[in-house]
């Protein structure tokens, strides 16, 4: 099937790997993906932050953008959940009926990542191998306003070699709440800083989610302390595939210029640095 | 004139978090508090498969009081006054004191003890007493810890979360002027019931809240666990209640969706220890005069306010406090509001009017764990994000205005877009080491203060794309 | 009696507020109250003696002694429940049942009594209006054998008698029998006075009733 992905604003500019990860997945279970390079911004962020009037062109714009799409793709439960909970509204208070006809439609083919594989591609395991200890951040957008159930948590226990552990309080938010982060730095931080030591007493080497902002919070937070605990999509971990040490994968998933990691072994990988330690 | 208590003057949240952040004694108090109550509603909101029914009804019947609240005020006061009762209205927060000190001052009395009441913080009751030679007593444990420690509440159900025993232990020694006192939380309890059993039996004014105003009978319902309401509503000559307008409901039928939604909500109980409800006057039980002050003070303002309206469903249960990450970190004093939490978020600015506590509505990372547990179904969340647009619209900050019209102008188009990702590529250089960004200038400063930054990387997804050409099959 | 508001100028206020607001309401407001949706239990499922084991559960959960006798025994299951609490004198409503008093107390009837009288006895003993079983409350509306409010809050010791058919499973049940009666007093009483506001330890006792006892006559 043709599925549309909307690699949304913030995983386009920062965290490039999440899209060809979930490309890849995609492609190797037989779709064939298509990016509409129009795309840019859901508005959430204006939205959030109290710039309704902002946010309105952005979703017109990404109404028409996707326009006669087939299922979306959209690898950020925030995403969608501004999508589904703000464009009905706010298409009623432009007043606009074919506005509001063309959010209907768009959001009957909207999918959150794990939402699209389990529920409408009906598929668990995507043929990954990732050895390694994972546990799982649930974001309060997929909590809360995607009603996920245990789709992301299926998807991880059907990848070869992993093991999953459950993190304790993974309901709890990590403090990244888009602008809040930085209008309230400290009150933020110090909610990563719980969600962090969480996340540290399971012991996992990866903390995964099926959000990046989730994972910018925790993941600096982590690599601020030079902690041993990689963050990674849920795709990106649907994505890898041969098993051992060296996996391309994450090789891109480091995504940053050449240099390792700062680990003092200079060129040796750190998730497997980090399990040997 | 309208008061929040001290609102209008509090500090911006950011600020008053800061130091909140600093009091290890305090979050270590706050999260112990929150966690023993959520746990404990936990378990009695499992119990019962209709709580989701309960909250939606809980939710309509205030909605519906609200579309009619004229209606049901009046019919209130019909009732209340059939019965004995004298009903007052207050359009603001001086007013309701002056009514108060002059039904006080007609009985030549001097004295008054109190149950708690989070309407009589609001309009500062206490000061406007005092001011005129009146003394008022709170007989609420927690107030009277409050009281006698010259210090301010810290949640709405619980006010002194923030103090440990040995610091009540110390605040009733000075207070209460004892030569010594156990240490046990029953040694606490029990000079307190002796330091307030001579006021109970002696003062003959008593002034109350109310949870509820029972609309066809004129009844009024306090809910509590220490025995203190039971006390200071039955045996004074004379009793005055003073409540906000919204806390009328229909019938009498009525209370029993809420006297099931409240304490497991508010204490994670099946039941409070007493509820009391009171009929205007009745002859040889009880208060021989009884007068309710309606109270609006800023709530005609929330009700104005169509998409904000629900606020005034809230039935101070504090769920919201207790479920809140933020509240966890900072405790109440940090809102600067009696009204703490994400209910003092949207609750606070609305009666106050927007220019004070415009910060209030920014201290929450819209998490959706308050709407989750709110009995009366109050979508904090969504309102937080409406009075974050009333800010921008009424008052706009100027240099963040340009900053999220430039954002918004950068994704109007993909070329703009991809243009700025190159920009913000070519900043970045100076700042960025290993593919991360320790010490960011600007408003990120306050982000890499704590934490690193990711550095966007040479390529983003969209040039990824063009680059790769025709996709594979 | 019609309303002589005395603020006259804050009630115009108010509601003239309030109508502006609102406007013309389309429906008057008893259309309205009608659609609301009641889709949580409005009675129990539980047999009679589940009910009662039920209620003698949540009771006991809040430290209350409970005791059960048919009813020729009621005396002197009072008389053991006093003597197992060491009161013996205790206040009791003028017009309570004189049938239930067993022999070795002294119940003075509540006549002209003071505070100060009634916070020097032993206790008091009442009949009670309802009790609900599932949240271990007990419900007075302070009618004949009840009391008024005062001899209920003032002495240290209630012994409550609750009568079998007074039991009822839930608080909606409750309220509708109450709602029935139309009571202009209502206290409902679920354990003894507690308070968590130091450290959060539920402590007992604070100005209520510090030991409850109910004998069940069922």
């Amino acid at each position: 099937m043709l599925i549309d992905l909307f690699i949304t604003c913030y995983n386009d500019t920062l965290f490039p790997e999440t899209g060809k990860a979930v490309v890849t997945v995609l492609e190797r279970l037989g779709h064939q993906v298509e990016f509409r390079e129009a795309q840019t911004c859901c508005g959430q962020m204006h939205f959030n932050t109290g710039y309704a009037a902002e946010a309105l062109p952005l979703m017109r714009r990404t109404i028409d953008v996707f326009r006669g799409s087939g299922p979306i793709c959209v690898p950020s439960a925030s995403c969608v959940s501004m999508m589904r909970d703000h464009y009905p509204s706010l298409a009623a208070e432009a007043e606009d009926p074919a506005l509001q006809a063309g959010v209907e439609a768009f959001l009957a083919r909207v999918y959150e990542f794990s939402e699209l594989l389990v529920d409408k591609l009906q598929v668990t395991d995507v043929g990954a191998t990732f050895p390694h200890k994972v546990t799982l951040h649930t974001s309060c957008h997929s909590l809360r306003s995607l009603h996920l159930a245990d789709q992301p948590v299926r998807l991880l226990q059907a990848v070869r070699g992993l093991e999953f552990v459950a993190l304790p309080h993974h309901d709890e938010c990590c403090g990244f709440g888009g602008t809040f982060a930085v209008k309230n730095a400290e009150v933020s931080t110090a909610m990563g800083l719980e969600k962090v030591r969480s996340i540290q007493d399971t012991g996992a080497s990866v903390c995964a989610a099926g959000d990046n902002s989730c994972l910018m919070q925790i993941g600096g937070l982590l690599h601020r302390q030079g902690a041993a605990v990689r963050c990674l999509h849920l795709a990106e971990i649907l994505a890898a595939r041969e098993a051992g040490a060296n996996l391309p994968v994450l090789r891109q998933a480091q995504g940053r210029p050449e240099r390792s990691r700062g680990t003092p072994e200079g060129g040796s990988h750190p998730i497997a640095s980090s399990a040997e330690r | 004139m309208i008061r929040v208590g001290d609102a209008a003057r509090a500090p911006e949240f950011p600020d008053a978090a800061r130091s909140a952040l600093a009091n290890t004694q305090l979050r270590r108090n706050v999260r112990h508090a929150t966690d023993i109550i959520r746990g404990k509603r936990g378990l009695v909101v499992a119990e019962m498969d209709d709580w989701q029914a309960l909250r939606d009804a809980g939710s309509r019947i205030k909605a519906h009081v609200l579309e009619h609240l004229d209606t049901y005020l009046t019919r209130f006061e019909e009732n209340c006054t059939r019965a004995g009762g004298q009903v007052h209205w207050a359009a603001d927060a001086d007013e309701a004191n002056r009514i108060v000190i002059d039904i006080i001052r007609a009985h030549g009395q001097s004295e008054v003890i109190k149950v708690k009441t989070m309407t009589s913080d609001e309009t500062r009751l206490n000061r406007a007493l005092e001011a005129v030679g009146i003394a008022p007593y709170e007989t609420d444990l927690a107030d009277l810890i409050i009281q006698l420690g010259n210090d301010r509440p810290s949640h709405i159900v619980v006010p002194a979360l923030h103090r440990n025993r040995a610091e009540i232990r110390e605040i009733f020694l000075r207070g209460m002027h004892l030569t010594e006192l156990g240490r046990e939380p029953e040694d606490l309890t029990t000079a307190a019931r002796g330091f307030l059993r001579e006021k109970f039996l002696r003062v003959p004014v008593g002034f109350s809240g109310a949870n509820f105003l029972v609309a066809d009978t004129g009844g009024v319902c306090v809910v509590e666990s220490e025995g203190n309401a039971r006390m200071c509503l039955t045996l004074p000559r004379v009793l005055i209640t003073m409540a906000g307008i919204e806390k009328v409901v229909p019938t009498f039928q009525d209370l029993e969706v809420f006297l099931q939604l409240l304490p497991r909500s508010a204490t994670g109980e099946r039941m409070n220890p007493y509820n009391t409800l009171w009929t205007g006057i009745t002859p040889g039980d009880g208060p021989r005069e009884f007068h309710i002050v309606l109270l609006d003070n800023g709530r005609t303002r929330v009700l104005a306010d169509a998409q904000a309206r629900e606020t005034l469903h809230c039935i101070r249960c504090a769920a919201c406090l207790n479920a809140c990450p933020v509240y966890r970190q900072t405790g109440g004093h940090a809102y600067g509001s009696i009204y703490s939490g994400p209910i003092g978020a949207i609750l606070t600015p609305q009666l106050q009017g927007m220019e004070h506590s415009q910060s209030l509505p920014y201290a929450s990372s819209l998490c959706g764990a308050c709407y989750e547990v709110c009995p009366v179904k109050i979508n904090i969340p969504e309102i937080l994000i409406h009075l974050r647009r009333r800010i921008v619209e009424e008052q706009g900050p100027y240099l963040e205005r340009l900053a999220m019209k430039g954002a918004a102008l950068a994704f109007a188009d993909p070329r703009w877009f991809r243009c700025a990702q190159t920009i913000g590529r070519f900043l970045q250089r100076p700042f960025e080491r290993d593919g991360y960004v320790r010490t960011a200038p600007g408003p990120m400063a306050a982000w890499t203060s704590t934490r690193d930054l990711p550095a966007m990387p040479r390529q983003s997804f969209r040039q990824w794309w063009a680059a790769r050409g025709a996709p594979r099959a | 009696m019609s309303a002589h508001p005395s603020t006259p100028a804050a009630r115009s206020l108010i509601l003239g507020r309030i109508r502006d607001i609102l406007g013309e309401r389309s429906e008057p407001s008893e259309a309205g109250y009608r659609r609301i949706p009641r889709d949580y239990r409005d009675s129990g499922i539980l047999t009679f003696e589940a009910c009662v084991a039920l209620l003698v559960d949540r009771l006991q959960h809040y430290q209350v002694g409970v005791h059960r006798c048919d009813p020729p025994d009621l005396p002197g299951t009072i008389a053991a429940a006093l003597l197992a609490r060491g009161r013996k004198h205790l206040v009791v409503p003028s017009d309570i049942d004189r049938d239930w008093l067993p022999p070795a107390a002294e119940f003075r009837p509540d006549e002209g009594l003071s505070y100060s009288d009634l916070n020097g006895c032993d206790g008091v003993l009442t009949a009670c209006s309802l009790a609900i079983a599932n949240t271990g409350t007990i419900v007075l509306r302070h009618a004949a054998g009840e009391g008024r409010r005062a001899l209920t809050l003032i002495p240290d010791y209630h012994l409550c008698v609750v009568r079998g058919d007074q039991i009822v499973q839930t608080v909606p049940e409750a309220i509708r029998r109450l709602a029935a009666l139309e009571p202009a007093l209502v206290t409902t009483v679920s354990g003894p006075s507690a308070t968590a506001d130091i450290e959060m330890t539920r402590i007992r006792g604070v100005h209520g009733p510090r030991t409850l006892d109910v004998v069940l006559v069922a």
